[in-house]
């Protein structure tokens, strides 16, 4: 099998008195899609957020490429420059135009070339359809808009690994195929994903791998078709119910 | 210890004296400030209506006011209604004047603010409920008003009194004036006084600002 | 009105008002100056210095700056400690303004939403940068309104430099009220000459406000 990217083992994350994760392992390879799904509030974001090292861990490891990610490391900088995330409310600098937006962290957390920067950018906003808004402003975007600059944003840096944390949750429904199109595009390409989502439909198209997830740990793991149409427990089949609508017809009453 | 010119406040009434000073002073704002809420409130309800009229005559109102250094509209009542109307002000009058003026202005944009923090879905949601135009304004606006101006009409009784300050300027006998006269009269047995004193009126001006100010913030953290 | 009387005495007001500009200029620089670095030890939370600010911003806030020269006028001298008017008078200012200044600093850092400063992290910048290109601009247009309105605000609060003897424009027409009884000239002269100073800045200052406002805000 192909090189591990991301390891995570034994993860354990506390608010407060609150468990949130207890004791997660979890292996992504490259070239993988990995999407979590489950219920609401099970954490699923804040294990984004902890691989990201946005948030601090009472336990466990978590590893890109060999080395520890963690809010004490000191290359963290570096460490998160591999780590491409993507947000549910975009993120966007509003003070900053998109290519300003794409352009920022290339050129000063990397300390690439402008005109290299430059160009890239403009190249992967064409890919995603933005060419032309390279020069507006965030609030003159639609909301599809910018989550489409916040995934090129992310790419510019040359992730190795991509987490998309309910990239669609907060778009209208219109405009939820245009970014997930986009990130169908890069699993195509062969690009590391890491997606948390409640599209399952979308799930089940770009995922290698779906990882079900509820009250901070992992149920159930496996092959999408399989997932879903041969849910192994109780929980799953539980979750997948909510997403299926049957009305009783006979007991309706026409009064 | 090297004199600090604190002994003169022990001496004799100086420190009633000054006490007193401070109490002109707390006077003159307190009554500025129970006009001010109430013709403020008034014209703050009056500009929130959508008269054209009323809106470009508050708005005047309220530019003109605030352009203006207090201390230059306190010397054009002052020293200014002498000359053009005869009128003889005292001192107190003609803050009292003033800082009306300047805190009605202020309030009544407070109140409008306010009114119009609300946003237009509560007014609709009330009235979508079957609410009359009274009702809605008695108990769904005004509530919600009111609790976000109290804690702003209190932050307007401290810049007041920090105002008050000024009447020192047109003659009036208030705090810092008592200062002056107690630095004056010791000037010879005591002659670091100015030290002393003049730092026991900035303690004074503090603790009588600083309480009312913890309050307001109080108030507005919890009812945000 | 005595129109003679009023052209002899341009010339001692536009000194007066330059005075009160120049002092008025001073001090709110320095207060801006102040103002950033207290909201700077805040933010990043610095032991002790963070106490010393909070106290400051109290006792600022809640005294007149009339008091505040005087005591630094008159107090201070008696302990050693010597200013002139002019100093004395930028002082005072920067004093006062230091801490509104600050506040609206402070309004503006609060205002942005946690989640930008953790995405900005998220690219791989470091804290400088993150407070340089992300934090720092926003804070700044988000304080533009606070600001500009303390610029004002201070402007008008340098009337009572004449309790320190400073010859500004309150001085001047005091003086001229005394001596001549020409209540009416003096005040017009007085009002025109705070007009000229404090026009153009809030002029000037609402086309900043409308400026920033339309510079990529709302997300």
């Amino acid at each position: 099998m192909s090189q591990v990217i991301l390891e995570i083992s034994h993860l354990h994350k506390v608010f407060d008195t609150v468990t949130v994760i207890e004791d997660l392992s979890l292996t992504v390879h490259e070239g993988e899609v990995v999407v979590i799904i489950g219920p609401s509030g099970c954490g699923k974001s804040t294990l984004l957020r902890c691989i990201n090292a946005l948030e601090t861990i009472q336990g466990g490891e978590i590893k890109l490429h060999g080395n520890t990610v963690s809010k004490n490391s000191k290359d963290l900088h570096e460490i998160r420059q591999k780590i491409g995330m993507v947000f549910q409310n975009y993120e966007l600098f509003p003070h900053m135009t998109v290519l300003d937006n794409v352009m920022l962290a290339p050129v000063k957390a990397q300390g690439r070339k402008k005109s290299e920067v430059r160009e890239e950018a403009l190249a992967l906003l064409k890919r995603v359809g933005l060419e032309s808004k390279a020069d507006s402003y965030p609030r003159q975007l639609s909301g599809g808009q910018k989550q489409r600059t916040a995934i090129v944003r992310a790419l510019c840096m040359h992730p190795e690994i991509l987490l998309f944390d309910e990239v669609t949750a907060a778009l209208d429904p219109q405009m939820v195929r245009e970014v997930l199109e986009v990130i169908l595009d890069l699993a195509n390409a062969g690009k590391t994903m890491l997606v948390v989502t409640h599209e399952m439909q979308f799930a089940r198209a770009v995922a290698d791998r779906i990882v079900f997830f509820d009250d901070g740990q992992i149920i159930e793991q496996a092959a999408p078709d399989e997932f879903f149409d041969h849910p192994k427990t109780d929980k799953a089949k539980q979750f997948l119910n909510t997403f299926t609508f049957e009305r009783d017809r006979s007991t309706t009453n026409r009064a | 210890m090297p004199d600090m010119g604190f002994d003169v406040l022990l001496k004799g009434k100086n420190f009633l004296r000054l006490l007193g000073g401070l109490g002109v002073a707390l006077k003159i704002s307190l009554m500025s400030v129970l006009i001010s809420i109430i013709l403020g409130t008034v014209l703050g309800i009056l500009w929130h209506h959508n008269n054209l009229f009323i809106k470009a005559v508050m708005r005047s109102y309220l530019e003109v006011i605030r352009i203006m250094p207090q201390l230059v509209l306190l010397f054009i009542v002052y020293f200014g209604t002498t000359r053009s109307f005869g009128w003889n002000l005292s001192g107190e009058t003609a803050s009292v004047i003033v800082f009306s003026l300047w805190g009605t202005a202020e309030m009544s944009d407070l109140v409008r603010g306010a009114l119009i923090s609300i946003s237009a879905h509560q007014y609709e949601s009330a009235f979508a409920l079957g609410l009359g135009k009274a009702q809605v304004y008695l108990y769904v606006i005004l509530p919600q008003a009111i609790r976000r101006l109290i804690p702003l009409s209190i932050n307007l009784v401290t810049r007041m009194i920090k105002t008050t300050s000024l009447v020192l300027m047109i003659g009036v006998v208030e705090i810092i004036k008592v200062a002056q006269q107690i630095i004056e009269a010791n000037r010879m047995s005591s002659k670091n006084a100015a030290f002393g004193v003049y730092l026991t009126v900035f303690v004074m001006y503090f603790l009588a600002c600083w309480p009312i100010s913890l309050l307001a913030r109080k108030l507005e953290k919890r009812w945000r | 009105m005595d129109k003679e009387f009023i052209k002899q005495y341009i010339p001692l007001y536009s000194e007066a008002a330059l005075l009160t500009v120049k002092i008025g200029f001073l001090g709110i620089a320095a207060a801006i100056i102040i103002g950033l670095v207290c909201e700077t030890i805040v933010y990043f939370k610095i032991p002790v210095l963070r106490r010393i600010v909070s106290v400051y911003i109290e006792i600022s806030r809640s005294t007149p700056l009339l008091i505040q020269l005087f005591f630094i006028y008159y107090g201070l001298p008696k302990i050693g400690i010597r200013t002139d008017a002019q100093m004395c008078g930028i002082a005072g200012l920067a004093f006062l303004g230091g801490s509104y200044m600050a506040e609206a600093f402070r309004s503006g850092v609060e205002a942005i939403d946690v989640i930008q400063e953790e995405s900005a992290y998220s690219l791989g910048l470091s804290k400088l940068q993150t407070v340089r290109y992300v934090l720092l601009p926003q804070a700044i247009s988000i304080s533009a309104p606070a600001l500009i309105a303390n610029v004002i605000f201070l402007l008008k609060e340098t009337s009572v430099f004449s309790a320190i003897s400073l010859m500004d424009l309150m001085f001047t027409a005091k003086d001229l009220i005394g001596l001549y009884y020409n209540t009416t000239e003096s005040l017009f002269l007085l009002v025109v000459f705070y007009l000229l100073i404090l026009l153009p800045v809030s002029v000037i200052g609402s086309l900043i406000e409308r400026r920033l406002r339309h510079a990529g805000y709302g997300v």
